[in-house]
């Protein structure tokens, strides 16, 4: 086996085809950890991982760090309110005093989109994890939401998830719906389900629909209503408050009223489908509260995966070998 | 048998050439049933018995060994499957990766653990396998069934029951399948 691998997680499409399914096949490993009675292995005593969050976040934080502690390794969490990043230092500076401490792992969420690129540029040797940047990417959130999906579709047919390997996605139809323009979990799992060999429909009002969707693998839903009667995955979003998303809409109650999932509408579904939002859920807006409460809805099953999802990519990129298509690209 | 792919070895990948055979597949079941017929002698019967297999060259081993086990003791004995990559000592030194999903299939605290695997070299996998069991209780006793013991150990650890002692080259291989047991070495491919 000498194929690629990927040093970084810094994109979904890092890792490609193979990458996705090895990463989907460990964390079932891991998974399995979890349901121990002590939920810990000593896989990766000794390394030290840092999470430099430049964002607010509460599940992915305590998820990732929770993942580390659960490979035995020691977590280091920067609160940035509380760090010299306060003073006014940089985010290269910050970077390099935390390598300098010979940190094996940097898990970095920052608004701007490409941030942990650019960090992947200046470590010499630790690995870096994208938890989120900017409008760009969240690669481990795409990730647990395909291996969330798995395990549904592997508990309706009784058998084990990984004895269904990628092919449970051939074909899988996948509508996302809400805030795309500003959604980096939308761009993930874009690019991870279709990688996956799943089709992807996204729905949306035309004002939080990205700029361009060229060469986008995707189609956008003429009729809501009608596209989610044909879909198998319902992948809701979040309507970004915090990056202005409030100004793309007439009002929350319009955008509800239209685009939201409410008990009317969820009738349209068909009864197998299943509906994924990567958190924190705004109940009545995009989602009303009855709909967030039903079993099809499998939030709290994407948030107990993201550990062991997690647990893969840091055992992977620290222990193992991930797959992936290349080296970073060198972007100046 | 002249080559095969071991897709299971993947870390070192390669071919496995076979040079000459060991064991036929008829040997092999009869080792299984006379370390069947000592694990029931050693412990009394079987009743607080539960085999665990490594993965992925241990697993067959440990279904055919219960096979036998609850035939000839009438019992319904538990068996299991371990992936020890989790508790190697050489991650980070080479890439490690988990074969498979490990399935305990009972609280091992008060049990006696049979472990079972294909072949005992450097010890290091039992030792391993010895860290990962006590995650899932504590065991009364751990013992070792191997179906070949071929040497070159790096820790003190020993087997309680062999199929075959089987004097090697450390660059030799040993591979254990379905058309029994055979002698051979690793090339590129």
């Amino acid at each position: 086996m000498t194929g690629a691998t990927s040093q970084h997680l810094l994109s979904v499409a890092d890792l490609g085809t193979d990458g996705i399914a090895e990463v989907l096949r460990v964390a079932e490993a891991f998974a399995e950890v979890e349901r121990r009675s002590v939920p810990k292995v000593p896989t990766l005593r000794g390394k030290v991982v840092a999470t430099l969050f430049f964002e607010e976040s509460t599940r992915t934080r305590l998820s990732f760090e929770t993942a580390a502690k659960r490979l035995s390794a020691d977590v280091l969490s920067l609160a940035v309110a509380s760090s010299s990043v306060k003073k006014g230092e940089s985010l290269r500076d910050t970077v390099e005093t935390v390598e300098a401490m010979g940190i094996d792992a940097v898990i970095i969420r920052h608004s701007s989109s490409g941030a942990p690129h650019q960090v992947a540029r200046w470590v010499e040797r630790a690995r870096v994890i994208n938890a989120g940047d900017g409008w760009h990417e969240h690669p481990t959130q795409a990730l647990l939401d395909c291996f969330t999906v798995r395990q549904v579709l592997a508990e309706r047919k009784g058998v084990a998830p990984q004895e269904l390997g990628i092919d449970c996605f051939d074909g899988l139809r996948v509508l996302i719906v809400g805030d795309v323009r500003h959604s980096r979990v939308a761009r993930s799992e874009v690019l991870a389900y279709t990688a996956l060999g799943a089709q992807v429909t996204l729905a949306a009002p035309g004002s939080l629909l990205p700029p361009s969707l060229e060469g986008w693998p995707v189609e956008v839903a003429g009729d809501f209503d009608a596209a989610l009667g044909d879909a198998d995955v319902v992948s809701l979003l979040r309507l970004q408050a915090e990056r202005g998303s409030g100004s793309y809409v007439p009002s929350l109650r319009e955008y509800t009223a239209r685009w939201g999932l409410t008990a009317r509408r969820v009738e349209r579904l068909a009864d197998h489908a299943i509906v994924t939002h990567p958190g924190p859920m705004l109940r009545g807006v995009e989602i009303a509260s009855d709909v967030a409460d039903m079993p099809r809805t499998v939030v709290t099953q994407q948030v107990s995966n993201g550990v062991a999802v997690r647990m893969a990519i840091l055992f992977l990129l620290l222990g193992g070998e991930l797959p992936g298509v290349g080296e970073v690209p060198a972007v100046a | 048998m002249a080559e095969r792919e071991r897709s299971h070895t993947r870390p070192l990948g390669g071919v496995f050439v076979a040079h000459s055979q060991v064991l036929t597949s008829a040997d092999v079941q009869r080792a299984l049933t006379r370390m069947s017929h000592e694990i029931v002698e050693r412990n009394g019967g079987v009743q607080d018995v539960v085999l665990v297999g490594l993965q992925t060259g241990g697993v067959p081993l440990a279904t055919k060994m219960s096979e036998i086990l609850n035939q000839i003791e009438d019992a319904k004995i538990a068996t299991g499957s371990l992936d020890v990559a989790f508790y190697r000592d050489d991650i980070g030194l080479r890439p490690v990766l988990p074969e498979a999903v490990t399935d305990i299939p009972v609280d091992l605290a008060g049990r006696v653990v049979v472990l079972v695997d294909d072949v005992l070299f450097t010890g290091r996998t039992i030792r391993a396998a010895l860290n990962a069991l006590s995650d899932f209780g504590r065991a009364r006793a751990i013992q070792l069934a191997v179906m070949v013991d071929r040497g070159h150990r790096e820790l003190p650890i020993r087997p309680d029951y062999v199929g075959k002692n089987l004097p090697t080259r450390r660059e030799e291989m040993v591979d254990v399948g379905e058309d029994g047991v055979w002698i051979g070495t690793l090339e590129d491919k």
